[in-house]
């Protein structure tokens, strides 16, 4: 890929990273390049490696193989605090600081300048007015850091990271929190700095951002280096094929259409039919904008859109977790209030989390009591399944799903990844729901385990079961979906059916351009 | 199919307070005779072991609801402070010449609704165990000596002392309630699936309840059945002494109860609990307790050696001294 800048020599120079963890190739052979004074983004979707990379490059972790060179210097950054000495400053997406300390003492915080273990307070103070008088930030530094808004204590966190002699600025999703006025004092100041000859990294997912204040971005996929391009030079919808690992030409678009209908015997039942749940004008604050969402018994509906787009939001909201502000859902055309997950699961709603390990397993348990738990619980404490039934349970599922274990008496924390999540479906099949929602229940497993899930959905369709499958695999939900709603930036944006259901449309929407060909 | 059952029985975390137990008793067989001595006089059994088990009835009722709320993960510090209210609640109702039935209804209602407020403040109003029991720990002695009126109070009525002193089969009745207690409990929460609730919602509370849990509400059904098991103490407790003191009744048993279920090895983190093995751990912290009475050990001592075994048994239970136990091991074979 050719470099924006070729004769100006690089501030960092990272070549040929890699890292692995047990059982995960999370980095490969992967090359990024910084230039002083340049805002550079680094993007990807989830597992693309992009935090490996920026915890390779701050010292979190070492890498196993590769070189990394900070103004030509060949470095080996040990620490965070290592990486900080050599000038490479970092703020978090969660603002790292100590809420209950002044601004100033959070920006002195572990150098207080001072003598024989006493504070030079008057010292620290002029510490701090200095590095925020550097981006222009008017703030009381003896302020209570907790009082401000989330804004300035993240302006504070880069003050606090620029107050050492930074050469290299890594933003890692400072903006995920923030709103649009506060990100625009944000991109203010990243400006100002590139302008100061700062090299600034900069992750997020939001790719008007991007557009807005980047120069150049690096993508990567699946722990893998997929190139390097001027901000100016790449279009969206090559910026979101790139990002989801593939290179789109109006023919393969076509083609993957093709494939598609060979895949999906199902087509879109009847409109006439009662919809099993109809969601309308559903949203959240911060969340998701309102959006109606039909689904129906025998169809599987696609959720589709990039991270951060409000596809894992929607489901929540649908199954009770978090508390909508808006519309109303309806089941079965009866208007229905579905406050709790317990409500939902009651109802005969299903849903697996994309979270396995927070939100999924329960980790000390046994892998047949992991099975009937879902169960168990929609049916209440004293209605229990006898032991014969809980081993018929098992047994059915762990042959259905071929569920790799030792017993049914092994804790589910022993298994792999992908037999915790068939684990997990079995919870959900035993429940007999008439929805379920599978949020990313392919990510993190093996080839084969995701064909078993694909094939899964495909019974469950057939067997009547309402499906709302979401996937960051855009050709998975291209393959498995009767329909797909594409969300954008926290909105849904369109549907599609039947023949539009096809990459190359569903790329376009997901990215917000027009068509550009037909 | 039996070689699964034996490995989970060499699992069980009941072996090591049991392993324990026999370890301890080895130690006194080899140091005194008397210790085992059972004789019978006037038709009772009477021996160090039957001490054991009558005073060591105090910390296995606590220790028993003390295992359900560590096991949502969790913790009761109120327990003690709960048995002086119950004692000084049923003095008083007896002073006042009230039926032992309604004695005992109101001593366990009390005892229910001291449950009943950590529960609420814990999963209603999500203020951490520690600070929500601390609460009642503290208050608790003062609301005992309101009930009193901050005297201490004689009780005479010897249907209520015969609770804490009677025997039955010439054994004492307290450890034989407290047995019957355990295995309704185990009963109660094995064969409903409110144990595998419990422990659900102490091994993941966000799992469990995205999986369709009440974990609010098992949270405190776990601390009422805490608090129940306080009154149960605070009634036995007091029926054996024939008083209620508001600032001695149960002092420092909430430590003794907590330590029984970590010696048990249910752990702190919340999750799996194991009755049996609580039991033993009680009956382990009693054994001790007896031992030094018996080596005339001075009470101000006393408390070091029980501090030893704690960590003991707690690096036995802990898996990475395992590992490294284990490491150490195949070093020395390799």
């Amino acid at each position: 890929m050719a470099a924006v800048e070729p004769s100006t020599p690089p501030l960092l120079a990272m070549r040929g990273v890699g890292k692995k963890f047990p059982g995960v190739i999370a980095l490969s052979g992967v090359d990024f390049t910084v230039r002083a004074g340049q805002i550079h983004a680094l993007l990807g979707e989830n597992g693309a490696g992009k935090s490996t990379l920026i915890k390779v490059l701050t010292g979190v972790y070492a890498p196993d193989e590769g070189d990394i060179r900070l103004a030509s210097q060949p470095i080996r950054p040990a620490s965070p605090r290592d990486a900080e000495r050599l000038g490479i400053s970092t703020v978090y997406q969660e603002v790292n600081l100590i809420p209950t300390l002044s601004v100033a003492e959070n920006i002195g915080l572990g150098r207080q300048p001072g003598k024989f273990g006493f504070l030079n307070w008057s010292a620290l103070r002029r510490h701090a007015r200095i590095a925020l008088a550097r981006l222009e930030i008017e703030v009381d530094v003896d302020a209570e850091l907790g009082s401000l808004p989330l804004a300035i204590q993240q302006m504070v966190a880069i003050a606090r990271a620029l107050d050492l002699q930074a050469k290299l600025l890594v933003l890692d999703e400072p903006t995920a929190s923030l709103d649009e006025k506060e990100v625009d004092e944000l991109f203010k100041i990243m400006r100002q700095l590139r302008v100061a000859g700062l090299g600034i990294i900069f992750v997020t997912h939001f790719l008007d951002q991007v557009y807005e204040v980047t120069d150049c971005i690096t993508v990567l996929h699946n722990g893998e280096f997929v190139g390097e391009y001027p901000t100016a030079g790449l279009g969206r919808l090559q910026l979101v094929s790139k990002m989801l690992g593939r290179e789109v030409s109006d023919e393969e678009g076509h083609a993957a259409e093709g494939g598609r209908s060979a895949a999906v015997g199902g087509r879109p039942s009847s409109e006439t039919t009662v919809p099993l749940l109809e969601a309308c004008q559903l949203g959240r604050r911060g969340a998701v904008h309102p959006l109606d969402l039909t689904l129906r018994s025998g169809e599987v509906t696609g959720l589709a859109g990039l991270l951060g787009s409000g596809r894992t939001e929607t489901a929540r909201l649908l199954f009770g977790i978090d508390r909508a502000d808006t519309g109303e859902i309806k089941l079965r055309g009866q208007p229905m209030k579905i406050s709790s997950p317990r409500a939902a699961v009651q109802k005969g709603l299903a849903f697996c989390s994309e979270d396995r390990k927070t939100e999924g397993i329960l980790p000390n348990l046994s892998v047949r009591e992991n099975i009937i738990f879902a169960l168990q619980a929609k049916r209440g404490a004293w209605n229990t399944l006898s032991r014969a039934e809980q081993g018929r349970l098992c047994t059915h599922y762990i042959q259905a799903l071929r569920i790799k274990t030792g017993s049914p008496e092994t804790p589910i924390k022993n298994l792999s990844g992908g037999n915790q999540q068939k684990v997990l479906l079995a919870r959900w099949l035993a429940t007999q729901p008439a929805l379920i929602i599978l949020d990313e229940p392919t990510r993190g497993i093996d080839v084969g385990a995701k064909a078993e899930i694909e094939q899964l959905i495909a019974k469950l369709r057939a067997d009547g079961v309402a499906v709302l499958f979401i996937s960051s695999e855009i050709e998975e939900v291209v393959r498995n979906s009767t329909r797909i709603a594409v969300l954008r930036d926290r909105r849904k944006v369109a549907e599609l059916s039947g023949g539009e259901m096809e990459l190359h449309r569903l790329l376009h929407e997901m990215a917000g351009v027009a068509k550009t060909h037909e | 199919m039996s070689e699964p059952r034996h490995r989970s029985w060499l699992k069980s975390p009941a072996l090591w307070p049991l392993a324990g137990l026999l370890l301890l008793a080895l130690v006194n067989l080899a140091f005194s005779k008397e210790f085992f001595s059972l004789t019978v006089r006037d038709g009772h059994y009477v021996g160090a072991m039957v001490d054991i088990f009558k005073n060591g009835s105090i910390c296995l009722v606590l220790a028993l609801g003390m295992t359900l709320v560590i096991a949502t993960g969790g913790i009761d510090l109120s327990v003690g402070s709960v048995m002086a209210i119950v004692a000084a609640v049923a003095a008083t109702l007896l002073q006042q010449g009230h039926s032992l039935a309604l004695v005992l209804v109101a001593g366990l209602g009390v005892g229910l609704l001291c449950g009943l407020v950590n529960g609420l403040l814990i999963s209603w109003a999500r203020i951490q165990p520690i600070v929500a029991t601390l609460v009642l720990m503290v208050s608790g002695r003062g609301i005992a000596q309101l009930v009193t009126g901050g005297f201490q109070v004689r009780i005479d009525d010897t249907h209520y002392t015969f609770l804490g002193n009677g025997f039955l089969f010439g054994l004492p009745l307290p450890p034989i309630l407290v047995t019957v207690l355990y295995l309704a409990a185990w009963l109660g929460l094995r064969r409903s699936a409110t144990g595998l609730f419990i422990e659900a919602a102490g091994d993941n509370e966000t799992a469990s309840r995205f999986a369709g849990l009440a974990t609010a509400r098992v949270k405190c059904l776990a601390y009422v059945a805490c608090g129940l098991c306080a009154a149960v103490a605070g009634i036995l407790a007091s029926s054996d002494i024939k008083n209620a003191n508001p600032l001695h009744d149960g002092l420092n048993m909430e430590l003794d109860a907590i330590f029984a279920v970590v010696l048990g090895g249910t752990a702190l983190s919340g999750g799996r609990f194991n009755l049996l093995g609580t039991y033993f751990g009680a009956l382990l912290l009693q054994t001790l307790t007896e031992t030094m009475y018996y080596d005339q050990v001075r009470s101000q001592v006393a408390p070091v050696p029980k501090a030893v075994l704690i960590v003991i048994v707690c690096l036995l239970q802990s898996e990475t001294t395992r590992r490294w136990f284990g490491g150490l091991f195949r070093r020395a074979s390799a």
